[in-house]
């Protein structure tokens, strides 16, 4: 019984080790790899510090729109029983879980110069969607909105609708209680949502590329203009890696215990 | 000054119709079990769910009336409510919550917090005013719920379960405060509870709910003495029989209730079979056996098995599941001498002439 124990024990633990050197080797090959000489060259150049400052209006601009458009989602499926909301509740996450390449076509068909919205825009207005900085925002929000819609919805559930109650009772029109009472209580969820759609929009690529393109200054965040360096330049694609996965380190700083659940 | 109340509520499938009145001055206990209805009065008379019928009154104002379409807002009532659980917001502090009724109705906010302030200050919480409510005593944030509910100076104070969330030594604490509280306000106070001692120390009148609706309206003492259902009696500690009276011999009659038969005194000024009617008896005069007695004069013997023994200090609670179910009230030492455990089998008897039978 006892060395059956032992033997199970020992098997988990070399597991656990593989696992380690899994996540942790690429990323120890990341830094091996790294032209240090070169490292701040390419970083400040001009095209990376576009890239990177594109990157951040992208992601900053896609986090908050998923907040604005998630927010009364949440509220719908959180508060409300209608027909179909398992449905709708399901329709909701699947972009979290669609391939985002699929995800880029798909707005291409709406949004596109012959999509069903995209073609009278252009026609009437002579807006062209694709290809622009919005188009690029527009993608990273799609994949990333999921994650407020369920972050925020398990916020208000965990919230005691009797406060609101009181609060309303207590003289609070409903935008009021709105205000001074739900905002205020599911800030940690509302800062917790804007911080993972900005760390899954600051990633984005395939939906990225497919409906917005890869324009340098327009469209071309960092993971793209990673992606195009390869090709070319893989010292720069490094060092340019390197920044991303600073970027993500600062999230998982950000999140900290506060947001995600303590073990 | 006074409350009329007279009002269909529903909160879901479940109805409430209750109709009673409270006077200025007066504190008048909502007391029934859980789920009887009286949360769903307190929402109505807060203003949150309107009633689908009838009118509530206060002083000469009309709060609700279905038939006139006339509906007070929670905002413009002059109804002050400590709820249960005290509901204090979590992210403001003590005298923030304070002054929140009176910035949603958008009293300026320095104005808000000095009255708010003052107001704690008032109740002895001077130097509490910036704690949030997780750092409050249980008797701390009763008193900040408390000037909440009157910092708009409401003329009805409504009291939902105040002492519920609170452990037992917090409870003898708050219940004073509580007590002190009461009586300071000049207006229709009004408590909700289903705690029997708490409606019977603090309330001069009892409005007793069950299932939706008002079983009896009475002083507490008036309750204790004539309790007119079984939850009532469950709530003075009495037995309580409903059902028929039939005449048995000379001087004597059988109570038949739903669930076995009583023998009775004939009670005075009535003449024949009589429906419905109560029979009142005390849990003391119920004497317990462990053998059927024999050559007793109790006309009344009954057996079951124990199905719950209660100790209070030094006499104990034994319930029976006899026909009908009895409680009887006997010395910790009978407890002991007669081996009374649940599950026991036990014979109970009582005199005809100590049910006390009266039409209702």
């Amino acid at each position: 019984m006892a060395a059956q124990k032992r033997t199970t024990s020992g098997v988990f633990v070399v597991l656990a080790i593989l696992g380690i050197a899994f996540v942790t080797l690429p990323l120890a090959g990341l830094i091996q790899r790294t032209p240090w000489s070169r490292a701040a060259d390419v970083l400040t150049s001009d095209s990376s510090l576009t890239a990177l400052r594109l990157s951040i209006v992208v992601a900053t601009s896609a986090a908050v729109l998923s907040l604005v458009l998630g927010f009364p989602m949440a509220w719908a499926l959180s508060r409300s029983s209608f027909p179909g909301r398992r449905v709708f509740r399901a329709l909701v996450i699947l972009p979290l879980v669609m391939p985002p390449v699929v995800g880029g076509v798909a707005l291409l068909a709406v949004f596109g110069r012959r999509g069903f919205l995209g073609a009278p825009l252009y026609d009437v207005l002579g807006v062209q969607l694709t290809f622009t900085t919005p188009a690029a925002v527009l993608a990273a929000a799609f994949v990333s909105f999921p994650l407020a819609v369920l972050v925020i919805e398990a916020g208000l559930r965990s919230l005691d609708a009797r406060l609101e109650e009181a609060a309303a009772s207590l003289g609070g029109s409903r935008w009021y209680v709105l205000r001074r009472v739900t905002l205020p209580m599911l800030a940690p969820q509302i800062a917790a949502a804007l911080v993972l759609c900005w760390a899954r929009a600051l990633g984005e690529f395939g939906a990225t590329i497919t409906f917005a393109g890869n324009l340098q200054g327009r469209t071309q965040t960092l993971p793209l203009a990673v992606f195009e360096r390869l090709q070319t330049d893989p010292d720069g694609a490094i060092a340019l890696s390197l920044l991303l996965v600073a970027l993500s380190l600062a999230v998982i700083v950000g999140l900290r215990e506060r947001f995600l659940p303590a073990p | 000054m006074s409350l009329v109340v007279d009002v269909e509520a529903r909160r879901g499938d479940f109805t409430v119709v209750a109709a009673f009145e409270a006077a200025a001055g007066e504190t008048v206990a909502l007391l029934g079990p859980n789920g009887a209805g009286k949360s769903t009065l307190v929402a109505t008379l807060a203003g949150i769910d309107p009633p689908v019928g009838g009118r509530v009154v206060l002083d000469r104002g009309t709060l609700d009336d279905v038939a006139a379409g006339r509906h007070v807002p929670p905002e413009r009532r002059p109804v002050g409510v400590v709820f249960q659980d005290r509901l204090l917001f979590p992210h403001l502090s003590a005298v923030e919550n304070v002054a929140f009724p009176l910035r949603a109705v958008g009293v300026a906010r320095r104005e808000a917090r000095r009255r708010a302030a003052d107001l704690l200050a008032h109740l002895g919480l001077a130097e509490r005013a910036g704690a949030r409510p997780a750092d409050l005593s249980g008797g701390e944030a009763q008193r900040v719920a408390l000037a909440r509910a009157l910092i708009r100076e409401p003329r009805l104070l409504l009291l939902d379960e105040p002492l519920a969330a609170l452990d037992v030594r917090a409870r003898t604490q708050v219940r004073a405060l509580v007590r002190r509280e009461l009586i300071g306000f000049a207006g229709v106070r009004l408590i909700v509870t289903h705690d029997p001692v708490e409606a019977m120390s603090l309330a001069d009148r009892m409005v007793l709910v069950e299932d939706g609706r008002v079983t009896q309206i009475g002083t507490p003492g008036e309750v204790r003495a004539a309790p007119r259902t079984p939850y009532a009696a469950e709530l003075v500690g009495m037995n309580l029989f409903t059902g028929r009276l039939e005449r048995l011999e000379a001087g004597a009659g059988r109570l038949v209730t739903s669930d076995g038969d009583v023998v009775v005194a004939w009670p005075p000024g009535i003449g024949g079979a009589l429906e419905p009617v109560i029979g009142l008896l005390r849990p003391a005069d119920v004497s317990l056996h462990v053998r059927p007695p024999e050559g007793a004069s109790a006309r009344n013997v009954l057996t079951g098995s124990v199905t719950s023994v209660s100790v209070e200090g030094e006499r104990a609670r034994v319930r029976i599941d006899a026909s009908p179910p009895l409680v009887a009230e006997v010395t910790l030492g009978s407890v002991e001498r007669l081996g009374i455990r649940e599950g026991a089998r036990l014979w109970a008897s009582f005199k005809a002439v100590e049910v006390r039978v009266q039409a209702i």
